[in-house]
């Protein structure tokens, strides 16, 4: 992950706009991760959902770059298992809608243009990549 | 009563250093007192609590013939005892003393000094104002003999059986199994020394069995209890065991049994006859037969085997079913232990489901000598060696998300209990890969951690992070994935064996008990400790005390600790032979009662019972005053807080000012706790609340409430403890129904009824009592000066309409 240089946030703004976006208490993580241990996508991320919440609570900007707020697929797994009860998967959603609300790698429908692209990836990218 | 000329009140203003004196102008107070009606003398200090101003305060009633006394300091919680004291010494009553809390309760809880000056002066207006309305009261004495009644025959209630015991007291242990030792009979060996559990258990079980001062009552259940302290009647059902004390325990019965069923004290792993004993070392040594398993039933005996292998000829089937035992004790202990935690309720590790998966508890049972594979570690699915076992910590424990099963607590054992059998393993299987995947380590108390260090040193590896869930094969070992939380990497291991570090929960039949005996329970259904840590053996019920993990889960060691604090607690009762009862009982005037039976059936301890007129029995009176809220024609007084002197607490509080104040009434017990919490929490809240104490918020009548609006009050907020902490057992409930009754007498009389509200605060929530009134505060701010809905003044009829309706 490279050092973030789109987004000017400082620590404490990530946090708050993470928990104001996510209404999610962030910090109440205790790192017994479960939610790494059943999410179907841990093996390709990098870092893990549960290194994700560390990120916040360092107040790490960089984690805006990690491949792994893309590749959460919102399954809920992590969520429905989190003994403390953090909705991860809506920390996850309110990464990504940190970047899309600022126009980092939204996804502008006009542009796609003529290229043929499954009906799947076009209606997946619409929901997750729209701010 | 009635007074002889107006009374001389002393009112002492405390600086507590620069805690109270660094926000409110002290002086200022101090001299806005002086102008009280009543009031003597008015002074500030620098500790109240002092000594040297205790000796001046003595001084001061006997010099300046003071007849009562306020001290604006710290919080009564805190100091109220310490007053008492110097009144008492100084020959005045200690019902005549009355504190403000302006610490914990203002010069905490607000920055701005003219604010909480203010406030300040409220408050000692309000004290004042009670304070001309004390009474003097005698506290009775009653007399408390050398019976104990202990309900449990685990390791906490054979300690505390025994130490009456040995002092000398007479003790009815009361045990629900046929044999006494509870979980820690079920242990191999105990950590952090790996004693033998049932070698150093055995000696005490035995010593119950003999001691002269000790009945013990097996297979038996309290089923009523009624009285007070020194004078408990209680009821005990006791079911037949079928066997006589001839029995020599030969164990000839057993082998010509034909009944096999799954044996419970092996936590199901093996089977046992229904003719049976725990463990070879149980107490009573007699065998016992289980009925509801037995081919005999009672008169009806279709099976003769275990009479004819009987050469002592101690079987009975004619004993009767159950009988009844009317017991008479002085004081009780409540040592009902904990259960552990049954993971078959969340599915995940596959508890139940898989061979394979067992807890800890049921691992006692594998690696005991006296168990069902008699010592050797099995696995169960094919009984072969385990080379790979596994142990995941937190089954159920620390699990604060309402939508899981599980307790939100650590039950403090787990950790130290998954080590100790990993060392054991280590001893019997050296070549076992044996792994701990934990989310934290708590190893704290003797030994602990030394021993945590052993079982590193041994080669088991922790692990941080817990799987998520426990995968079956077709062989039937299991699959764990997880993340290393240290590496940052995933784990995907095999293991033969996955043991749950399972907690402990409160035991099924603590809400039997707590009704029982008119206890409380805290949230997490253990039982509640009079005060968690200068009281943490008694119950609020004089003379009933806690011990073991009926209170919170305990080890061994924590729970003989408690176990003897409670029976020396107990002792200390019996040997004085009597006990001084608080004078905070309800009285009848009998000249208005009407003998309507409404006190009778809302009073929680059976202390009201209506002959002709009501009647109390002030033993029993444990002072909520739900009777006084409840009574209809106001027949009921409550001891140092009748309704003269909250309502003189309401007036005054409405004196100056009234239609910014807000007016909330605590309960002793939990939200009075829970603002000082707030304050001891540095949580600002609105300054326009004043509080008023009462014991119960049961204890509301309506009329308090309907005073304040016609005095003109912003607002009235009514707090207690949450449904099922109530301190009383349910006089929050009665506070509620009243509630929904006064919000509807609001509207009728054309008052908003968003003015009144209730809430729910414990002794621990100050974060929520100062949302709670911020919140009430915020509300109020929107709905502006009281009015009537039409904008008119409220009509000034209210408290008639009170008095009717209350």
């Amino acid at each position: 992950m490279d050092k973030m240089g789109k987004i000017d946030l400082s620590a404490k703004e990530l946090q708050e706009e993470v928990e104001a976006l996510s209404g999610q208490r962030v910090f109440a993580c205790y790192h017994c991760g479960k939610c790494t241990a059943g999410c179907p996508f841990a093996s390709e991320m990098d870092l893990t959902p549960r290194q994700v919440l560390e990120y916040i609570m360092e107040g790490r900007v960089e984690v805006l770059n990690s491949r792994t707020i893309w590749l959460c697929a919102a399954c809920f797994t992590c969520t429905v298992r989190c003994p403390n009860g953090i909705d991860i998967a809506r920390v996850m959603e309110a990464l990504r809608q940190i970047l899309l609300r600022r126009g980092e790698d939204s996804l502008d429908l006009a542009s796609l243009g003529e290229e043929e692209l499954p009906q799947i990836a076009l209606v997946a990218g619409a929901r997750k990549l729209i701010g | 009563m009635k007074r002889d000329g107006e009374p001389r009140i002393g009112v002492y203003i405390c600086h507590c250093g620069t805690n109270i004196a660094g926000v409110v102008d002290v002086k200022a107070v101090a001299e806005f007192a002086k102008g009280l009606p009543g009031v003597a003398l008015a002074k500030d200090m620098m500790y109240a609590c002092s000594e040297a101003t205790q000796r001046e305060i003595i001084n001061d009633i006997q010099q300046e013939r003071l007849d009562r006394v306020v001290v604006a300091a710290c919080s009564p919680k805190m100091h109220e005892p310490t007053f008492r004291a110097a009144l008492e010494r100084a020959g005045l009553n200690k019902y005549l003393f009355e504190m403000a809390n302006i610490r914990e309760q203002d010069s905490w809880v607000h920055k701005d000094g003219g604010q909480a000056t203010e406030k300040a002066k409220d408050l000692v207006r309000m004290a004042v104002a009670r304070a001309r309305l004390l009474i003097p009261y005698k506290e009775s004495e009653i007399p408390v003999g050398e019976r104990a009644l202990v309900v449990g025959g685990g390791i906490a209630g054979i300690q505390a059986a025994l130490d009456l015991a040995d002092s000398g007291y007479k003790v009815f242990l009361v045990e629900k199994e046929p044999f006494i030792g509870g979980h820690m009979a079920q242990l191999d060996k105990t950590f952090p020394t790996l004693d033998c559990s049932t070698c150093i258990l055995a000696p005490k079980m035995a010593e119950v069995g003999r001691h002269p001062n000790i009945t013990l009552l097996t297979n038996a259940e309290v089923e009523a209890v009624s009285g007070f302290v020194g004078n408990f009647k209680v009821k005990v059902r006791q079911r037949a065991r079928f066997v006589t004390p001839e029995c020599t325990a030969c164990g000839e019965c057993v082998p010509v049994c034909p009944v096999a069923v799954p044996d419970e004290f092996n936590m199901g792993l093996g089977l046992r006859k229904a003719i049976y004993k725990s463990l070879p070392q149980a107490v009573p040594a007699e065998y016992a037969i289980d009925i509801e398993n037995c081919l005999n039933k009672p008169n009806l005996l279709v099976c003769e085997k275990c009479l004819q292998a009987c050469s002592p000829k101690a079987i009975n089937f004619e004993q009767p079913p159950e009988k009844e035992l009317d017991l008479e004790v002085d004081t009780v202990i409540i040592a009902i232990g904990a259960d552990p935690y049954d993971p078959s309720k969340s599915q995940d590790y596959g508890y139940g489901k898989y061979e394979n998966v067992i807890t800890t508890i049921d691992f006692e049972r594998l690696i005991s000598p006296t168990g069902p594979t008699l010592g050797k570690i099995l696995r169960p699915s094919d009984l072969g060696k385990p080379k790979r076992i596994a142990f995941i910590q937190c089954v159920g424990s620390r699990i604060s998300n309402p939508e899981l099963e599980g307790n939100p607590y650590c039950s403090g054992i787990c950790c130290m209990v998954s080590i100790k059998q990993a060392l054991l393993i280590k001893e019997k299987l050296p070549e076992a890969e044996i792994t701990i995947y934990y989310i934290d380590i708590r190893a704290k108390g003797k030994g602990f951690e030394e021993m945590y260090r052993r079982a590193r040193l041994a080669g088991i590896r922790f692990i941080k992070g817990l799987p998520a869930e426990v995968l079956e094969n077709s062989d039937k070992s299991l699959t764990l994935v997880g993340e290393n939380i240290l590496l940052g990497e995933l784990y995907e291991h095999r293991h033969d064996l996955v043991i749950l570090s399972v907690g402990l929960e409160a035991r099924k039949e603590s809400e039997k008990v707590q009704k029982l005996f008119g206890l409380a329970r805290s949230s997490d259904g253990f039982f509640a400790e009079k005060h968690p840590k200068l009281e943490p053996v008694d119950t609020a019920t004089t003379g009933i005390f806690l011990a073991g993990a009926a209170e919170s889960p305990k080890d061994i060691r924590e729970s003989s600790i408690q176990a003897k604090a409670a029976a020396s607690r107990a002792a200390r009762l019996m040997k004085e032979g009597k006990i001084r009862i608080e004078a905070l009982s309800a009285e009848v005037r009998e000249e208005l009662c009407a003998g309507c039976g409404i006190c009778e059936s809302v009073c929680p301890f059976n202390a009201i019972h209506v002959d002709g007129t009501s009647h109390v029995t002030e033993a029993a009176c444990q002072g909520c005053g739900v009777c006084a809220a409840s009574c209809p024609v106001g027949a009921i007084e409550m001891h140092h807080f009748t309704d003269a002197q909250v309502l003189a607490q309401v007036e005054a509080a409405l004196a100056d000012r009234p239609k910014e104040k807000i007016i909330v009434f605590t309960c002793n017990w939990c939200s009075y706790a829970g603002a000082d919490m707030a304050g001891t929490s540095r949580l600002e809240y609105d300054p326009r609340v004043r509080l008023i104490r009462l014991m119960c918020s049961g204890r509301l009548n309506p009329q308090f409430a309907l005073r304040a609006f016609e005095l003109g009050a912003a607002g009235v907020l009514i707090t207690g403890c949450h449904p099922g902490e109530c301190h009383y057992q349910s006089g929050n409930l009665r506070a509620l129904s009243r509630y929904e009754l006064l919000k509807r007498l609001l509207r009728s009389l054309g008052l908003q009824e968003e003015r009144l509200a209730l809430e729910w605060v414990s002794a621990a929530e100050g974060e929520r009592f100062a949302q709670v009134v911020n919140a009430f505060a915020g509300r109020l701010e929107r709905l502006g000066v009281l009015t009537k809905a039409k904008g008119e003044e409220p009509a000034l009829t209210t408290a008639e309409a009170g008095r009717r309706e209350g």
